[in-house]
């Protein structure tokens, strides 16, 4: 499998798992205002996710787009990493969710756009924009919530320490990502002190997603999203 | 998303009280609305006026949030990332519709949380059509090609009714709308072209999703008794048969094109009158799905309630979070 | 609502060298959350590229029954018009 099949599916996948999961709040979030800033992020994130798994699929030359990709893999070999698969939970589980990933996503989307896959930077350059925002939203969530009300510093917490065995594997050394941990260190740090709160205890990482072993929460959402395909294999929608 | 003037059969509807106010603003006003002028927020309006805006406007927002849950229903499930982002982004635009009617309303001097209050209590009304499940697939593109099409035909000559943010409103939600019909109608193209599994769907939702959406404009005229009062205000633009008559004949071409068969054995084209006859309309489901009897009554408001109630932390939260800042400001 | 989180009116610049236009409202709890509800709202079509929120509460507005008195007067004062004044045709640029 090529490189550029490799690197494409996981970004491709971090993000495919991430909208759905944003879209599960559609209707249901605790204010008008707030549904419709999920839904953009879903939207996002939805779109990155069309365009990175294209360019899997081409890389991987089996003649697969990203219907193909997204529909028929089944958890073994889906490439994304823990963080984004796991439950919406309550607000502040989904915001920790989002703060974690998306000030990453920025670091990672950033070293991609300067790189010289072509294919990939251009993907990359643009959706920096739109995690950019991701971030801002995610981040002033986490200060609201932190130094909020009691209740709201209490599930800001939990929703961080329910995420927390999940960063590692974003920085695991194979896949190169370990240059981006300082960074993200400062910038978790910055936000959780404008907060109020501590980063949670530091804790053995919980690994595996990036080599298809995922945690419980993946097969149960494929089920869903993938109903349709699977039930009418020979149907066009 | 579309509205009705709904009551109950029993319910007393809003009428004119002009004694106790001033007969000469009144006629200005009057004056003011027949000249195809608008009224703005804190104009003198009689009060009936604004007491009928505020619910026909906050119904109105209602049913564009409660219309986010039937297709909501399918965005974890859509068949292709396409389709799933074209849903989600079209419940999006549902949301925004909702706010910028509750924005609206809320220029006539009530607030988002009495409206919501009025929803969950039940006191305050939404379209019928919601109150119905998404069985399959193909309801989403019966509910865009029929609600959301049965929708434009009410909002399109509501961009000039007599309150200018509630016009203005429906300018926004038309540029938006015409997708979401599109939408809808193309996914009943992708179906009634495929599989016979998928044409049984798409014939299904069709039989299902017809009679509701014929429905969705309201009782009869002979029924509607504020409708001429809602006309001279501008609160109506057209009646209610002749909205429905005028969808229903648009809307079976349509269904031809693509080889679906509307339900109904008595339509047929009357070249008299240049339109579709069509069969009877069974008003007691209509009065029933009034009274909160729809299939999916409860789920619909125990949904909305539930994420109203969830999210009470959240918005407790941000507000005391913004008290606490703007101390910390002052003391600066 | 209004007590807990309060109103905040949109105002849309669609491109540079328009104005400003009233778009509508959202419900927000602070400044920043009110900046991001109205992108989110009136901003996903590629709309504009400067918002302006306010506090409703901050707005101030001309009382509809003073039109008479702060706006009719105008209507008098043709000469404010260019139209007022006749200027013959052989003279140009005027």
């Amino acid at each position: 499998m090529s490189a550029r099949f490799d690197h494409a599916i996981r970004l491709g996948d971090d993000a495919l798992i991430l909208g759905q999961r944003l879209s599960e709040w559609c209707g249901h979030a605790p204010m008008l205002e707030v549904d419709l800033s999920l839904a953009n992020i879903g939207l996002d994130l939805l779109g990155q996710a069309t365009h990175f798994l294209g360019v899997a699929g081409e890389a991987e030359g089996k003649g697969r787009d990203a219907d193909k990709l997204a529909f028929h893999r089944d958890v073994l070999d889906f490439r994304n990493c823990l963080l984004v698969e796991q439950p919406n939970g309550d607000f502040a589980q989904t915001i920790a969710r989002q703060f974690l990933f998306s000030n990453w996503q920025e670091l990672l989307l950033t070293e991609v756009a300067a790189a010289p896959d072509t294919a990939l930077s251009d993907i990359a350059r643009k959706s920096v924009k739109e995690v950019i925002y991701h971030c801002r939203f995610a981040n002033e969530w986490v200060v609201r919530l932190g130094d909020g009300t009691e209740e709201s510093r209490k599930r800001m917490i939990e929703g961080l320490d329910w995420m927390w065995r999940f960063v590692d594997e974003l920085f695991d050394a194979k896949d190169g990502a370990a240059s981006l941990r300082p960074e993200w260190d400062k910038r978790i740090a910055t936000v959780l002190s404008e907060a109020g709160l501590e980063a949670p205890k530091p804790r053995r990482g919980t690994m595996g997603g990036r080599k298809g072993h995922h945690s419980e929460h993946l097969g149960h959402l494929l089920s869903e999203m993938q109903f349709l395909q699977r039930a009418y294999p020979d149907a066009r929608w | 998303m579309y509205t009705t003037e709904l009551k109950d059969k029993n319910q007393k509807s809003v009428t004119p009280v002009a004694a106790p106010e001033d007969p000469e603003r009144l006629a200005a006003f009057e004056a003011r609305v027949a000249a195809d002028d608008f009224i703005e927020p804190k104009d003198w309006m009689p009060d009936a006026y604004r007491k009928t805006l505020v619910r026909q406007i906050s119904q109105h927002a209602h049913s564009e949030i409660v219309g986010m849950l039937p297709e909501g229903n399918w965005i974890t499930r859509a068949p292709s990332l396409r389709r799933k982002a074209v849903l989600l982004a079209k419940v999006q635009d549902e949301g925004g519709h909702g706010l910028y009617l509750y924005s609206a309303a809320e220029t006539l001097g009530t607030s988002r949380e009495e409206m919501i209050e009025a929803l969950h209590s039940g006191r305050a009304k939404y379209s019928t059509i919601f109150n119905y499940p998404t069985l399959t697939w193909a309801d989403i593109g019966a509910i865009g090609w029929l609600v959301d099409g049965a929708a434009i035909m009410n909002q399109v000559p509501l961009q000039r009714t007599s309150y200018g943010p509630y016009a203005r409103a429906m300018v926004r939600v038309c540029k938006e709308e015409s997708f979401h019909q599109r939408q809808g109608y193309e996914i009943m193209m992708a179906l009634a072209a495929g599989t016979g599994a998928q044409k049984r769907m798409a014939q299904d939702a069709l039989n299902r999703w017809w009679w509701p959406s014929i429905m969705m404009f309201g009782p009869p005229d002979e029924n509607s008794p504020n409708t001429a009062q809602s006309i001279r205000w501008r609160i109506k633009r057209e009646t209610n048969d002749e909205l429905r008559q005028k969808f229903i004949d648009v809307t079976v071409p349509q269904a031809e094109a693509i080889g679906l068969t509307i339900p109904d054995e008595a339509l047929k084209w009357n070249a008299e009158r240049g339109s579709y006859d069509y069969g009877a309309i069974d008003w007691d489901e209509f009065y029933a799905v009034v009274r909160g009897e729809g299939a999916t009554a409860k789920e619909r408001m125990q949904a909305r309630v539930k994420a109203w109630e969830d999210g009470k932390w959240v918005r407790d939260a941000a507000a005391a979070h913004a008290a606490k800042r703007q101390v910390r400001e002052a003391a600066e | 609502m209004n007590k807990v989180w309060p109103l905040w009116e949109v105002f849309i610049r669609a491109k540079n060298g328009l104005s400003h236009r009233h778009a509508g409202s959202v419900h927000a709890a602070d400044a920043k959350m009110a900046l991001e509800a109205a992108r989110d709202t009136y901003t996903r079509r590629m709309e504009g590229v400067s918002l302006w929120i306010v506090p409703s509460a901050a707005i101030v507005a001309s009382d509809p029954g003073d039109a008479a008195e702060l706006f009719e007067p105008a209507a008098d004062k043709v000469y404010r018009h260019p139209t007022f004044y006749v200027i013959p045709d052989n003279v140009k640029n005027i």
